[in-house]
C-alpha cells in the first residue's frame, strides 16, 4: 500500500491451469490499469472464467504470477484477497437479508456497526434499491438480485471487481439497461471492472478495452474500435460481428499500399495501407458485410475491388437488410445495408438478380493468421 | 499468542537431567507449535473423523484378523492364547493357527449353513427386486403431489423398529395367527398351515425388513429418467413392453445393483429375523458366530467366522462402493 | 403404456398392504384381552390393560429410557463426525488416504450386524486389557462403549446424507463469502451449515432411529446392567408373542407417525410459501 502502483491495478504473468489432459490457460499475460473497464470475450471453453477465478484466487495456477495493485497473490487464498466479486448466478446467501448480504464483507472486515448500516444504505442507493433491505433474495427478482450482489461486492470498497457473465440471466431490454447503469457506477466510483462475456455486443458496449481469447489465450487486446475495424487474426475478425473472408496471395507489396490476388474472390483486393507481412505467406483479406455497397449495374472500373453475383437470399431485420450474394466462384458473401429509403419494387434489389459488389480501398483488413 | 519455541530450545541441565532436556526439547510449547503449524485447518477436519473411523472401525476388524489366528482356550480369561508375545530373550513368538478356518470349511454345520445362508439371501433379494421395482416405477412415474406421499408412506414403517415389525409377523404366521385365523374362518382351510420357522417366514421378514431399502435406490434412478427417450422408442415403433425392456430397464441398471446389494449383503449375515422367525434346524451364518461367541465362549472361532464373511462379502461390498461412488458423481454434475 | 402401469399400480397397492398390514395388525391385538394375542377374546376386548400394564413395567421402562439417552448421545456424535466426513468428502479436493476414508464411511452401510458387534467388542476387551497394564484403570462395558459403537456405525448414514446435500449445494455461495473475505471455518459455520442444516437434522434423526432400534451391536459390546429396549424386547420375542410388546409397539408407531405427517405438514406449508413469495418477486 506505500509505494505500490495505484490501486486497481492487475497483473497477471504467464498464466498455466491443467484440468487433467485439458490446459485451460496457456500462458496468459495480462496488465490491465486502473480504473479500466476491460472484458474478457471469447467462445465457452476459452479459459476467460478460469482466467478471472486465477485472479479471484479460486483457481491456483500451476504456473504464472498473480499481481494485484503491485502485490504478488499467486497461492494467496480468495478471503485474503481485497477484490470483489459478482457472481453467474449471484450467489446471495438466501438465509439472510438483503442488508445482511450486504453487510457480510465489512462485518467480515470488523467495520463499526453504525458505519456498516450507513455504507449498507450508501450502497443499495447507489444500485438503485434503497428500500429493499428487509426482504430475502427469494423476494427479488433477478435484475434485483443481480443489483444486490453488485451493491455486496462494492460496499467493502475493493479496487478491482470481478464479474463474471453478469447480464447472462437478464432478458433483452432489462440488460440494456443495466449494461448503461454498469457504466454509470464504474465512471462514479473508478474502480476496476474485469468482466466475462461470451456475448459480444456486451462487450462492445461495456468496454474500455477488451481481451478476446480462445483456446487458453489471449488473442488480441485492443479496445472495441480497434478489436473490430483492426482484427489481427482470422479468429477474432470472425469471433466480433460477422466478416467475408477471402484467401489470397499478395502479389504487391509496399508501403503504402499492397494488392492481393484472390481465387476464392475471383478477382484482385486493393488495399490502400501496408500491411506487415513475411513474402510467399497466404493471406485473408476481411472484410465486413456493412462496408460492401451493392450495385444493379456495373461500375466503371472492375478491375479491383469489385465482384459480380447473384443475389441468393434477403433478410429483411427492419432497420436493415442482409443480402447473401453468391458471386461466380461459388463463395457466398454477406452484404448488410441499412433501410434508409422506402423504396419501390423496381428500385429495389430483388432476389436472383445480377449485382456487383464493391468496396472502398480502406475497409478490407489484412490478416495472416 | 504466538509460541516462540526458541526460549525452550536450550538445553536446560537441572535435577532431572535428560529427563528435563527431553520435557524442555520435545515438550508441550513444542507439540502445540508443531500442531498448530502442521495440523491447522483442513489437516485437522480430515483427521477427526478419520482417526475415529480408523480406531473404531478399522482396528477392530485387524484384532479379530488376529484372534481368528489364535488358538481356544477355555478356561481363560480372555478364552485364547496370546498370538503375539514377547518372550524373555526379547524375541518375539508369533502363533498363528488356521485350524479354525479349516474347520469352518470342513464342518457339516458350517458348510451346509454358509451355503444355506447365501439362498436365503439371493432368494430374498430377487423376491424383494420383484416386489421392490414395480412400486418403485409405480411411484417415479406417479404425479408430484402423490409421489411425495408415497415415499412417505415407504419410509414409514422403516423409522418404527425394525424388531417389533419383525415381530409382528410373528403374529401373522403362527399357527394360532392372524393369517390362519383368516383362511379358516373363510373355510379356504381346515388345518391351520405351519409357517412359523421355515424358511418361507425368513423370506418373508427379509423381503419386508428391507423393501424400502430396494425401493428407494430404484426410485431415485427411475426418477431420473428422460421420459422423452421413451416417446422416442414409441415413435420409432416399439410398443409399452418393448420400450421398457430395451429403454427403461437398462438405463435402471445401476439403482437394481444399488438395491439388491444394499439387501443381498446384510441379508446373508441377518441374524434377527432367522431367531425369530427361522428354522431351528438349519441356521443361518451369524447366528452361528453368536453362538460359538455366546455360549461356546470359543473367541477364535467366532472371529475366524466374522473373517470368513467378510472375505465371502468384500466383493460385493467392493461393487457396491463403486456404485455408490458413481451416484455422488453423477449428482455433483 | 396403459397396462404397463396398470400392472405397476397393482403392485404398489399389494406393496402398501403388505408392508402396513403386519403393522396394523399389531396395533389392532395390543387392545385384544387375550395374553395369546391372537385369539381374539370377544368378551373382554378392547381394553387397555395391557397398556397399564406397560406402564407398571419397570424393566420395559428402565430400558427405554436408557434407549433413548444413548441414542440421543449417539446421534450427536454421529452427527458431529458424520458432517465433518461428508464436508470432506464432498469439498476438500484429493489427499492421501482419501479412497481409505471414503470406504470406512461406506463399508458400515452394508456390513453385517454380527461382524461390526464382534468387531468392537473385541476392540473393548483389548483396550480394558491395554489400560489394566498400563494404568491399571477397570474399565467396564456399558453405555460409554454402547455409546461408541453406535456412533461408528451410524456416522455412516449421516456422512452419506450430508455429503450427497453438498454435491447439490450450490458452491458459489462459499465462494462469495470467501471473496468477501470470511475465513473458510467461519464460510462453514455461518453459511453452509445453516443451509444445510435440514439434511443435518434428518441425519440426526436417522442416527437416533438406527441406535434406538439396534439389538446385535448392543448385545455385543453392552456390560451387565445395561440393557437397552430392544434387548429387553428381543428377549421376551424369543419365547412367543407378548401382549404387552403391541401395546409398545403400537405407542411408537403412534410417535413416528404423527412425526412423520407434522414434518410432511411443515414442509408443504414451507414450500407454499416460498412458492408465493418467488411468484410476488417475478411480478413486482
Amino acid at each position: 500500500m506505500s509505494q505500490a502502483p495505484a490501486a486497481g491495478t492487475v497483473a497477471l504473468t504467464g498464466l498455466v491451469k491443467r484440468y487433467g489432459a485439458t490446459l485451460a490457460l496457456d500462458g496468459v499475460s495480462l496488465s490491465i490499469v486502473p480504473g479500466e473497464f476491460f472484458t474478457l470475450l471469447g467462445p465457452s471453453g476459452c479459459g476467460k472464467t478460469t482466467t478471472l477465478r486465477s485472479v479471484a484466487g479460486f483457481v491456483t495456477p500451476d504456473a504464472g504470477r498473480v499481481a494485484i495493485n503491485g502485490t504478488d497473490v499467486t497461492g494467496v487464498p480468495p478471503h485474503l484477497r481485497r477484490v470483489g466479486m459478482v457472481f453467474q448466478h449471484y450467489a446471495l446467501f438466501p438465509h439472510r437479508t438483503v442488508a445482511q448480504n450486504v453487510a457480510f464483507g465489512l462485518r467480515m472486515q470488523r467495520v463499526a456497526k453504525a458505519e456498516i448500516a450507513r455504507r449498507v444504505a450508501e450502497a443499495l442507493t447507489l444500485v438503485q434499491l434503497p428500500a429493499y433491505g428487509t426482504r430475502y433474495p427469494r423476494q427479488l427478482s433477478g435484475g434485483e438480485q443481480q443489483r444486490v450482489a453488485l451493491a455486496r461486492a462494492l460496499v467493502t470498497r475493493p479496487s478491482v471487481l470481478l464479474l463474471d457473465e453478469p447480464l447472462g440471466a437478464l432478458d433483452k431490454k432489462l440488460r440494456e439497461a443495466t449494461q448503461f447503469e454498469l457504466i454509470n457506477i464504474q465512471e462514479q466510483l473508478g474502480v476496476t471492472f474485469i468482466v466475462v462475456t461470451h456475448d459480444q455486443e456486451e462487450a462492445m458496449t461495456l468496454a474500455s478495452r477488451i481481451g478476446v481469447m480462445n483456446r487458453g489465450e489471449i488473442v488480441q487486446i485492443g479496445t472495441p474500435t480497434e478489436i473490430y475495424e483492426f482484427p489481427q487474426t482470422k479468429f477474432v475478425a470472425d469471433f466480433i460481428g460477422s466478416v467475408n473472408m477471402f484467401e489470397g496471395k499478395l502479389i504487391e507489396d509496399l508501403p503504402d499500399h499492397v494488392r492481393i490476388q484472390s481465387d476464392e474472390l475471383g478477382g484482385v483486393v486493393f488495399v490502400d495501407h501496408g500491411i506487415s507481412s513475411a513474402p510467399g505467406v497466404t493471406v485473408y483479406a476481411a472484410i465486413r458485410p456493412e462496408k460492401i455497397n451493392i450495385l444493379r449495374a456495373p461500375p466503371a472500373d472492375t478491375r479491383e475491388n469489385c465482384v459480380k453475383g447473384v443475389v441468393k437470399e434477403i433478410a429483411y431485420m427492419g432497420d436493415m437488410s442482409i443480402y447473401l450474394v453468391q458471386i461466380d466462384t461459388g463463395k457466398m458473401v454477406r452484404v448488410t445495408l441499412p433501410n434508409v429509403e422506402r423504396l419501390s419494387d423496381d428500385e429495389r434489389i430483388l432476389w436472383d438478380e445480377t449485382v456487383w459488389l464493391t468496396w472502398h480501398a480502406s475497409s478490407p483488413v489484412i490478416v495472416t493468421q | 499468542m504466538k509460541i516462540t519455541a526458541a526460549r525452550y530450545s536450550r538445553e536446560a541441565p537441572g535435577r532431572l537431567g535428560p529427563l528435563w532436556t527431553f520435557l524442555f526439547r520435545y515438550g508441550p510449547p513444542r507439540w502445540t507449535e508443531y500442531v498448530l503449524r502442521n495440523w491447522s485447518g483442513q489437516r485437522l477436519v480430515i483427521a477427526v473423523p478419520y482417526l475415529w473411523l480408523l480406531l473404531f472401525f478399522l482396528v477392530p476388524f485387524l484384532i479379530v484378523l488376529k484372534i481368528s489366528f489364535a488358538e481356544f482356550e477355555p478356561l481363560g480369561r480372555p478364552p485364547y492364547a496370546p498370538v503375539f508375545q514377547w518372550l524373555d530373550e526379547g524375541a518375539l513368538q508369533i502363533k498363528l493357527l488356521v485350524g479354525s478356518y479349516v474347520y469352518l470349511l470342513n464342518e457339516p454345520l458350517y458348510v451346509s449353513s454358509w451355503i444355506y445362508s447365501i439362498k436365503v439371501a439371493f432368494f430374498s433379494t430377487v423376491l424383494c427386486l420383484m416386489l421392490g421395482y414395480p412400486m418403485a416405477y409405480a411411484i417415479a412415474r406417479s404425479s408430484p403431489t402423490y409421489r411425495n406421499v408415497f415415499l412417505m408412506l415407504i419410509i414409514l414403517p422403516f423409522w418404527t423398529s425394525f424388531l417389533l415389525r419383525v415381530y409382528a409377523w410373528i403374529g401373522l404366521l403362527k399357527t394360532d395367527g392372524v393369517i390362519n385365523n383368516v383362511l379358516k374362518f373363510f373355510g379356504i382351510i381346515d388345518e391351520p398351515l405351519s409357517m412359523m420357522n421355515t424358511s418361507f417366514a425368513v423370506y418373508i421378514g427379509i423381503v419386508y425388513s428391507y423393501l424400502p431399502f430396494m425401493i428407494l435406490p430404484l426410485y431415485s434412478n427411475l426418477e431420473k429418467h428422460d421420459l422423452t427417450l421413451l416417446e422416442a422408442a414409441n415413435d420409432l415403433g416399439a410398443g409399452p413392453v418393448k420400450a421398457f425392456l430395451r429403454v427403461t430397464l437398462p438405463l435402471s441398471f445401476p439403482g437394481v445393483v444399488a438395491g439388491s446389494l444394499l439387501v443381498f449383503i446384510p441379508a446373508v449375515g441377518e441374524y434377527v429375523i432367522p431367531s425369530l422367525l427361522g428354522r431351528s434346524d438349519q441356521l443361518m451364518i451369524a447366528r452361528l458366530l453368536s453362538d460359538e461367541f455366546f455360549l461356546n465362549r470359543d473367541w477364535p472361532k467366532a472371529s475366524a467366522v466374522a473373517i470368513a464373511m467378510l472375505l465371502l462379502l468384500v466383493v460385493p461390498i467392493m461393487l457396491f462402493q463403486h456404485f455408490q461412488n458413481k451416484e455422488l458423481q453423477a449428482q455433483k454434475k | 403404456m396403459k397396462t404397463q402401469g396398470l400392472f405397476s399400480k397393482t403392485m404398489l397397492g399389494a406393496g402398501f398392504v403388505f408392508l402396513y398390514v403386519p403393522i396394523l395388525s399389531m396395533v389392532f391385538y395390543s387392545f385384544n384381552n387375550s395374553r395369546l394375542v391372537t385369539v381374539w377374546d370377544s368378551a373382554n376386548s378392547p381394553t387397555l390393560k395391557w397398556y397399564a400394564k406397560l406402564l407398571d413395567d419397570g424393566q420395559v421402562l428402565s430400558a427405554a429410557w436408557l434407549s433413548i439417552r444413548v441414542a440421543a448421545m449417539s446421534a450427536s456424535g454421529a452427527v458431529i463426525l458424520g458432517t465433518l466426513a461428508g464436508l470432506v468428502l464432498a469439498r476438500f479436493g484429493p489427499f492421501k488416504g482419501r479412497a481409505l476414508l471414503q470406504g470406512l464411511t461406506t463399508a458400515p452401510l452394508v456390513m453385517p450386524e454380527v461382524i461390526t458387534g464382534l468387531s468392537m467388542l473385541l476392540l473393548f476387551v483389548s483396550l480394558e486389557q491395554l489400560l489394566q497394564k498400563v494404568a491399571g484403570v477397570q474399565f467396564d462395558r456399558g453405555v460409554i462403549t454402547i455409546t461408541i459403537a453406535h456412533i461408528s456405525f451410524t456416522m455412516a448414514y449421516v456422512t452419506v446424507v450430508v455429503q450427497s446435500r453438498l454435491a447439490s449445494f450450490d458452491d458459489s455461495l462459499e465462494e462469495a463469502a470467501l471473496d468477501l473475505g470470511a475465513r473458510p471455518a467461519k464460510v462453514f459455520f455461518r453459511i453452509t451449515v445453516p443451509l444445510i442444516l435440514p439434511a443435518i437434522l434428518s441425519g440426526w434423526l436417522l442416527a437416533f432411529t438406527l441406535s434406538w432400534d439396534d439389538l446385535v451391536v448392543t448385545q455385543f459390546v453392552s456390560g451387565p446392567g445395561s440393557n437397552t429396549l430392544p434387548m429387553v424386547i428381543f428377549s421376551r420375542v424369543r419365547l412367543g408373542v407378548s401382549p404387552v410388546v403391541n401395546a409398545l409397539a403400537t405407542i411408537m408407531v403412534l410417535i413416528v407417525a404423527c412425526g412423520v405427517i407434522l414434518s410432511a405438514v411443515l414442509m408443504r406449508r414451507q414450500e407454499r410459501r416460498r412458492k408465493r413469495e418467488e411468484q410476488m418477486a417475478a411480478a413486482g
